[in-house]
């Protein structure tokens, strides 16, 4: 994910002089792209957070549309106000970067898992998350947040992640983005809808005997906003599963349930996986600790 | 030519009104700050009130935001809004906020947290220089404000960054919340501080216009980012506000603002 970001930073920049990449000391092997073709547009912030978001937010009033870009919480929980008050509140396009979103630096320990940060993005009012599953989905969401600046996040993996689409989608805040249909002839509508990196999850699932029914979605753009458009699409639904690497308290399940029960009539069942909070204090591979928290195939159909 | 010292005294007198009528508290920290902003906005900015998005304007952002009524008066006075929709000031649903306000015409940037205003300021001037303009970003920050973390992490980029275009100023009366900046959390020595982080350091009479402009007018070839240390009076031209914490909070009573209105007219 890591890769499509910054080649679809670059590209995007070359087009439009008035983006701008500052990093909080952060994103060796990554940002180099950027900061050889763009030395003007590429700044070192240091390891110094609260700055570095306010810089952000003063460069977006001049015009500039702003990426910072650091890891784990560092980029949201560090300068959690400076994104709050002078980001959201005053409407300004600045794009906040986290690299290693959920558990993906799962051995450095708990300072190093992001599994809050949607809790924090989502009570932002003006700010569309960005949970790309897959690098193709990264392309598609740097290109609509560049197409439609505002407050916005994006949260990454790490390097290596497979593709789940043959091409960049289009994508629509809130709109949830077919990955993978049901079997041919299911006229019930069941569907796994992941947002970040369990799309990966979210595609085993559809493999097992219990979820082979299920369509794959994917919910690559959310936040305040789109909660509105959630009950007409889940309408459509008998049942909505819905994956996140992410603490359920807050998370992305616990949104789109807030966001059924805006809807009396709605007889969609929902269930939400997130992790549990077994994760928080031990540490282990990506796949060790989700499992952990309960996100595995063995979790979820055991 | 603007006369700033009768713009700072409509300033106090409005701000004095205001915080009146709305029952509203930090009328000292106003009054502190009445003769820097009437210097900036008579004197020293390049500022259109006509025009407030004017391009090559110079900005001005107010980081300790609970002192709003100072910068809400002088941009009435200016001409930036009718000086009537002050009387708007703390009411329901009103523009003019308790802490400053960017719906405000003519006000950049909301505060009232401490510690966003530098940041968000060298921010402009960062964006400034990556466009070659040249004009210059204004900061007014608090002494007690700098117990604030991140004002030094923006004091050290805007100096290895050389924003040459941004000046920042200290209202240092020596008064917060509870007491004495010296008894809360000692700054100094605050010039020595800018000076190791690499700024260009000013000490000047924080009411003295003549002084005021000199420090704040456009520098000689410095690639260092200024800072004006203003020493000021918290509660300044009210007698029984000077220096009194109390006024911190207190509104004055319909009584009181007689006096003082009194008092500023007699200074006159």
């Amino acid at each position: 994910m890591r890769n499509a970001f910054i080649e679809e930073l670059v590209a995007l920049a070359a087009v439009r002089d008035n983006i701008v990449l500052i990093v909080g000391d952060l994103g060796y092997s990554v940002v180099e792209p950027f900061a050889e073709r763009f030395p003007k547009r590429f700044f070192n912030a240091g390891v110094a957070e609260q700055n570095m978001t306010g810089l952000a937010a003063g460069m977006a009033s001049e015009g500039f549309h702003v990426f910072t870009y650091s890891i784990a919480n560092f980029p949201t929980f560090r300068c959690a106000e400076q994104i709050r008050n002078d980001i959201d509140y005053h409407r300004l396009p600045v794009t906040v970067v986290a690299v290693g979103g959920g558990l993906a630096y799962g051995a450095l320990g708990y300072s190093h898992h992001a599994v809050q940060d949607y809790a924090l993005m989502r009570s932002m009012p003006q700010m569309l998350i960005a949970s790309p599953g897959d690098p193709m989905e990264v392309r598609a969401c740097m290109r609509h947040i560049v197409d439609h600046p505002q407050p916005s996040y994006l949260r990454l993996g790490k390097a290596g992640e497979p593709n789940f689409h043959a091409a960049v989608p289009q994508l629509e805040p809130g709109r949830w983005l077919d990955v993978s249909p049901a079997p041919a002839g299911n006229v019930e509508r069941k569907v796994l809808l992941s947002t970040g990196a369990t799309l990966g999850l979210a595609m085993e699932l559809q493999r097992t005997p219990a979820y082979a029914d299920h369509a794959v979605c994917s919910m690559p753009l959310w936040g305040m906003g789109p909660k509105r458009i959630q009950p007409e699409q889940l309408r459509g639904a008998v049942s909505v599963t819905t994956l996140e690497d992410h603490l359920a308290d807050g998370g992305f399940g616990s949104w789109l349930m807030e966001a059924c029960r805006q809807d009396p009539a709605s007889l969609t069942k929902l269930r939400a996986h997130a992790l549990s909070d077994d994760v928080c204090g031990t540490v282990g591979s990506q796949n060790t600790l989700n499992a952990l928290g309960g996100l595995s195939v063995g979790r979820i159909c055991g | 030519m603007i006369d700033t010292v009768a713009l700072a005294r409509t300033v106090r007198a409005d701000a004095l009104r205001m915080v009146c009528r709305a029952k509203a508290s930090h009328i000292a920290s106003a009054l502190s700050i009445s003769d820097i902003v009437a210097v900036l906005y008579g004197r020293v900015m390049h500022h259109n009130p006509r025009q407030p998005d004017l391009a090559d304007r110079d900005r001005f952002i107010l980081s300790k935001g609970h002192a709003c009524v100072a910068v809400y008066a002088v941009l009435a006075a200016r001409g930036y809004f009718p000086r009537e929709e002050l009387e708007h000031y703390g009411a329901d649903h009103s523009s003019l906020m308790n802490h400053i306000s960017h719906k405000v015409a003519g006000v950049e940037f909301s505060t009232g947290s401490l510690g966003h205003g530098l940041p968000f300021g060298a921010g402009k001037a960062l964006a400034a220089k990556v466009r070659g303009d040249r004009w210059r970003t204004f900061v007014l920050l608090s002494d007690g404000e700098l117990g604030e973390g991140s004002n030094w992490e923006a004091c050290l980029f805007a100096a290895h960054h050389a924003l040459d275009n941004l000046v920042a100023m200290v209202d240092y009366n020596n008064l917060q919340s509870l007491t004495t900046v010296d008894q809360t959390l000692r700054i100094e020595p605050l010039a020595a501080k800018f000076e190791a982080f690499g700024w260009n350091v000013h000490h000047v009479d924080g009411h003295d216009h003549a002084a005021l402009g000199a420090a704040l007018a456009a520098p000689a070839a410095d690639p260092r980012p200024t800072m004006v240390i203003a020493k000021t009076t918290k509660g300044k031209g009210v007698s029984f506000m000077e220096n009194r914490v109390e006024w911190h909070y207190k509104s004055p009573t319909p009584a009181q603002l007689e006096q003082a209105l009194a008092e500023l007219e007699a200074s006159a």
